[in-house]
């Protein structure tokens, strides 16, 4: 076991799947020379080549579109897109090819592709280095989603992603790169798709999260003291391990639901659903959502006042206890 | 860094400068003929059979034969093809049969293939967002060290799109073994070249990529194959990608379901279609003494009888089950993907 950072638990990832196997590239933008504007892919190019972590040009439906191509040659691509609303002209290849592919061509062909990327807010960074733009992956059919919290899942998760028959996007939470340091398994480690994690045990309440908010949600438990307050890592948003959540559900008959991203239509939504549909007789109170709101996420000035804060889970908590 | 000279601007020509091409003998001549027919029978049946309620609406590539038979005979088996709708019968010059492709226009699942028995990408839909795969996978190849090139085709408007430039960019810096063929056929539905670029000609292009743009006469056979063959040459010996306009004019509504009466201009329709690209061919076979009515009579009978097979073939198919909803989405797919 080595202490890592989370983003240095991404780089392990990265290092060992391309060790073990030939075919797995890294691409992306600043990803070689560079080893990635946040490291992720540091000392790749030097390892492997210049064929095996390849500097492209600055073109993320570009870098999608080839990856592609690059799998019916044979390659295992994963694509990182240098932040999260970066992305969003690869939707186009997204939505259009890498979730239909497979079924296009009658199950005949793997897209064993991944794309992974740092998203969130919260890190005083310019306008559209913040997004939390999940849901617009998790609605696209043929694409899984997965959303580590801590160093051990960004090295399992992406190594789970890597090895997937199915294209994986890989959202990596950037506000807690460089603060989240944990124990890392060495070598192979795999951390399996669709199953969640119970990041603290608890009777009363369930905070649900994935990323970023996890800690979070942690935080707000320990200022519960007076409330046992189950944190659910949901970890992986498709599959989704609705066992789990319903699981939780039954024992607390409490949720909140935390998330960054915009309520509307937010994967939160998707959640809360799952619970009004399969749920009922277990709820105590309704589910409510702690989220960002349906604007433009601000300029990081008053950026504090947009993400979900200790106060306003806390705050929700207390109302679904009173309920 | 590339140097490249600025596209041409005349059209290459074999058929209309009375020449031949080297390597091409009598018997290559007539596969490029049977090859030609084939996808002209298949064309105008397809037509056909949508009016008759027995295909949807049909993307019309009347006209368009010259443009891929002449590419595709410069490739070897191995090299890849990225068709667009407007190619949607290519795979028959590699040997599917037309029951395929009429499955695809019937909406049937049996129009799936897998792209590796053919080294044929899916059909194309949205317009040259398949140039970025052709790309891709002619670079992967080249990365694995193997032999195969890519060609990828769209039409004029396609080079307007994002994701033409972003595939041309991608395979120029990479050097993938990539044939970019642009058939240019001056319409994009309704819009004219003039309102799609303002470049004096698309080959021009190929220069801001650094590789060398190429202009044929899109309705010469010869002059479409001898391009390519060129192309594809330099693709493999480590040359990089190429750009092929080649130049035609519709002479066909864009699909079953447009009327271009309202938008085009009919006189230049009508002298297109007298000077069609297989009636060409036709004539200069027949000046060489390659071809002749018994033969043109027999190669058409054939191609006529594996559209009718094709057609009884793709009819008897069962109804698919619906069942088939579910199968493919993922290879390995999340429980709740059933639910609705």
């Amino acid at each position: 076991m080595a202490e890592l950072l989370l983003v240095e638990a991404v780089n392990d990832a990265l290092h060992t799947e391309l060790a073990r196997d030939d075919s797995v590239m890294v691409m992306g933008e600043d990803v070689g020379r560079a080893g990635g504007v946040f490291r992720a892919t540091a000392g790749l190019q030097e390892r492997f080549g210049e064929n095996r972590c390849v500097d492209t040009p600055l073109a993320e439906a570009g870098i999608l579109g080839t990856a592609i191509g690059l799998c019916m040659a044979g390659w295992r691509p994963v694509c990182e897109m240098q932040y999260d609303a970066f992305s969003y002209p690869c939707l186009d290849q997204l939505i259009t090819h890498v979730g239909r592919y497979h079924w296009r061509t009658g199950g005949a062909m793997d897209f064993p592709l991944v794309v992974r990327m740092p998203y969130g807010g919260g890190v005083r960074a310019p306008e559209l280095h913040d997004d939390s733009p999940e849901t617009y992956y998790v609605h696209t059919p043929g694409v899984k989603v997965a959303i580590p919290s801590t160093p051990a899942d960004a090295k399992g998760l992406l190594a789970a992603a890597i090895r997937d028959p199915d294209p994986v996007v890989v959202f990596e939470p950037k506000l807690i790169y460089r603060s989240e340091r944990g124990e890392v398994p060495e070598g192979d480690y795999v951390v399996p798709l669709g199953k969640a994690r119970i990041a603290r045990e608890g009777t009363d309440v369930t905070l649900v999260a994935y990323g970023a908010m996890v800690p979070l949600c942690e935080r707000a438990a320990d200022e519960l003291d007076d409330v046992s307050v189950e944190v659910l890592d949901i970890r992986s948003l498709k599959p989704l391990d609705e066992d789990a959540l319903l699981a939780s559900a039954a024992k607390t008959g409490r949720v909140v639901i935390v998330q960054e991203a915009p309520r509307v239509a937010g994967f939160g939504a998707e959640l809360a659903a799952i619970l009004a549909e399969k749920a009922m007789l277990d709820l105590r109170g309704p589910v409510l959502r702690v989220t960002g709101y349906d604007v433009p996420y601000p300029y990081w000035k008053i950026e504090d006042s947009y993400m979900p804060s200790v106060e306003r889970v806390v705050t929700a908590v207390r109302q679904v206890l009173a309920f | 860094m590339a140097k490249v000279a600025p596209g041409e601007h005349e059209l290459r020509r074999v058929i209309d400068e009375d020449r031949e091409v080297d390597g091409l003998g009598e018997q290559e001549l007539l596969d490029l003929y049977r090859w030609m027919v084939l996808l002209r029978t298949y064309d105008e049946r397809s037509l056909v059979y949508h009016r008759q309620g027995r295909i949807g609406t049909y993307a019309i590539f009347w006209n368009h034969e010259a443009m891929q038979a002449g590419s595709v005979y410069a490739l070897e088996d191995g090299d890849w093809i990225f068709p667009s709708y407007r190619e949607s019968a290519i795979g028959l010059l590699r040997g599917m049969p037309p029951a395929t492709v009429l499955h695809w226009w019937r909406g049937h699942p049996a129009g799936w293939w897998n792209p590796a028995d053919y080294n044929l990408a899916s059909i194309c839909v949205p317009i040259a967002t398949h140039v970025p795969h052709a790309a891709g996978l002619a670079w992967g190849k080249k990365l694995k060290g193997e032999r195969a090139c890519a060609i990828a085709y769209f039409g004029d408007g396609a080079t307007s799109e994002g994701a033409f430039h972003e595939g041309a960019n991608f395979a120029a810096v990479m050097g993938a073994p990539l044939i970019l063929f642009c058939n240019n056929n001056q319409w994009a539905i309704s819009t004219p070249l003039s309102k799609q670029t303002h470049a004096e000609a698309l080959s021009d292009k190929a220069v801001g990529y650094g590789m060398p743009g190429v202009r044929v006469d899109g309705g010469d056979v010869l002059a479409v194959y001898e391009a390519t063959r060129e192309a594809v040459e330099l693709a493999r010996n480590g040359g990089g990608p190429t750009f092929i306009e080649a130049v035609t004019y519709r002479a066909a509504p864009h699909a079953t379901a447009d009327d271009p009466s309202a938008y085009i201009d009919l006189e230049r329709v009508e002298e297109e279609r007298k000077n069609e690209c297989l009636g060409r061919y036709e004539r200069y076979l027949r000046k060489l003494g390659v071809l002749a009515d018994d033969l043109e009579t027999e190669i058409k009978a054939e191609a006529a009888d594996a559209m009718r097979k094709g057609i009884a073939e793709a009819e008897a198919e069962p109804e698919p089950d619906p069942e088939l909803l579910f199968d493919h989405a993922y290879v390995d797919p999340p429980p709740g993907f059933r639910d609705g």
